[in-house]
């Protein structure tokens, strides 16, 4: 396997094989807790925090541990993880550890991490397997976010609302009332089949983007091949 | 492969496993040691807040969350589990009773609630904290979707009679909501129930 440049490593995991988007990995989480903005932010904060550390321990490893007990110790290094991260949230960030609930310690059973872990950062330079972890990570956060602005904005018509669990009292005031106060809601989007839809949506949105891209290159690059051709 | 060196690899598997375990515990265990004061903290902290939702902070002055008693009483109470009751007290005098009764009959499950009984037998509150109904047809039983379970603030088992401590479907005096009416109809139920525990054992539940 080529060692990759951070540019390319960056742009993998925010869009080319986008772990929400294109791998389609760890979904149960993406649908379950992308009902707002502030939900998404922190579980995909935390995941990406995971992605980056596994990342960063496996590679380091990689060349000590046996092939033969290689997936128990990435299981062991993840699990612990998850672990710290979950006590040091409910230490210090825990209104959000309560609403997140039972999607934190579920972090461990994310295919994204033990994925990355085998696939990526077990062959790969420290450097460039936490890179790759940050750009995983951030992917997936930037897919929850977006689809838990689509539902927040859609079921409740705000956006940011309850962001002092996470930023301390003073983001209280950061909540909008995009669509006014008196905004009935719209129920289905803040069920789970709200968020196959959004999900639904935003794989559509970005395949007509990619197909759209596809379709500019090649006629492009064909107007310069031609006389080479001809 | 050789018996001994299948031997030396599994055994050289078998070290790192137990390393990689002993420095994930490692990890953890000082994690644990460091952020354990301020979880406690927290988790009173939380407590408290919702305690003094149901009976403000103002009318009692001992240690609210250190002074809890269980009681058991699955058919007054909803549960086969011990229901810890919070004790007010001011001056040494009976303020109320704060029970973490179950309503064990909501549409989705039990509904976890907490209902203050002032030492009068009086409702000085009641709030859920947990429940898993449906959201938008059930959860007006929340304080933050309505203000639907203020409405039993300062009943009592004679205030309605007994026979109207129902929602107005069933010929009683308090609202379902539209679409649901199971999940307020187990709220009132156990509200009532727990009032009735409370008559019954008042004595007992303040004896120090």
């Amino acid at each position: 396997m080529n060692i990759p440049g951070y540019g390319n490593l960056l742009v993998n995991g925010l869009w080319t094989s986008n772990p929400g988007l294109v791998q389609l990995l760890g979904l149960c989480p993406l649908l379950a807790v992308s009902s707002t903005v502030v939900n998404a932010l922190g579980l995909g904060l935390a995941t990406a925090l995971v992605l980056f550390g596994s990342n960063l321990v496996i590679s380091l490893v990689r060349n000590h541990v046996a092939d033969e007990v290689r997936i128990p110790v990435f299981v062991l290094v993840i699990a612990s993880l998850v672990t710290a991260i979950e006590l040091v949230m409910n230490a210090y960030f825990h209104d959000l550890y309560l609403v997140l609930g039972i999607f934190i310690p579920l972090i461990v059973t994310n295919c994204i991490i033990i994925g990355r872990a085998e696939a990526f950062a077990s062959k790969m330079p420290v450097r460039v397997a936490a890179f790759d972890g940050l750009a995983m990570g951030l992917g997936f956060t930037a897919v929850l976010v977006v689809l838990g602005g689509l539902r927040e904005l859609v079921g409740r018509g705000t956006l940011l609302d309850g962001a002092e669990m996470m930023f301390g009292p003073a983001a209280a005031a950061w909540r909008i009332d995009v669509l006014g106060a008196d905004y009935p809601g719209f129920l289905l989007a803040v069920l789970p089949p709200g968020a196959f839809f959004g999900l639904g949506l935003l794989l559509a949105m970005k395949n007509w983007i990619d197909a759209r891209l596809a379709a500019a290159v090649p006629s492009q690059s064909a107007a310069i091949e031609e006389p080479v051709a001809g | 492969m050789s018996a001994r060196e299948a031997m030396r690899k599994s055994l050289l598997g078998a070290t790192l496993l137990a390393v990689a375990a002993a420095v994930g515990v490692a990890i953890v265990a000082y994690t644990f040691e460091h952020t354990a004061p301020q979880i406690r903290e927290n988790e009173r902290e939380v407590l408290l807040a919702t305690l003094n939702e149901v009976l403000p902070a103002n009318e009692y002055d001992n240690a609210l969350v250190d002074d809890a008693i269980t009681v058991t009483d699955p058919e007054m109470l909803g549960t086969t589990q011990p229901v810890t009751v919070y004790r007010a007290f001011r001056g040494g005098e009976p303020v109320a009773a704060l029970f973490t009764s179950v309503a064990p009959d909501g549409y989705s499950g039990e509904i976890r609630l907490l209902v203050g009984v002032r030492a009068d037998g009086r409702l000085s509150g009641v709030r859920v904290l947990a429940h898993k109904e449906t959201p938008g047809l059930g959860d007006p039983i929340e304080i933050r979707r309505s203000d639907w379970i203020t409405s039993f603030d300062g009943r009592a088992l004679g205030d309605p009679p007994l026979e109207r401590w129902k929602v107005r479907r069933d010929g009683g005096v308090f609202d379902q909501f539209t679409g649901a009416t199971i999940t307020p109809r187990a709220v009132v139920k156990a509200v009532r129930n727990t009032l009735i525990y409370f008559e019954r054992h008042r004595e007992e539940l303040f004896a120090q």
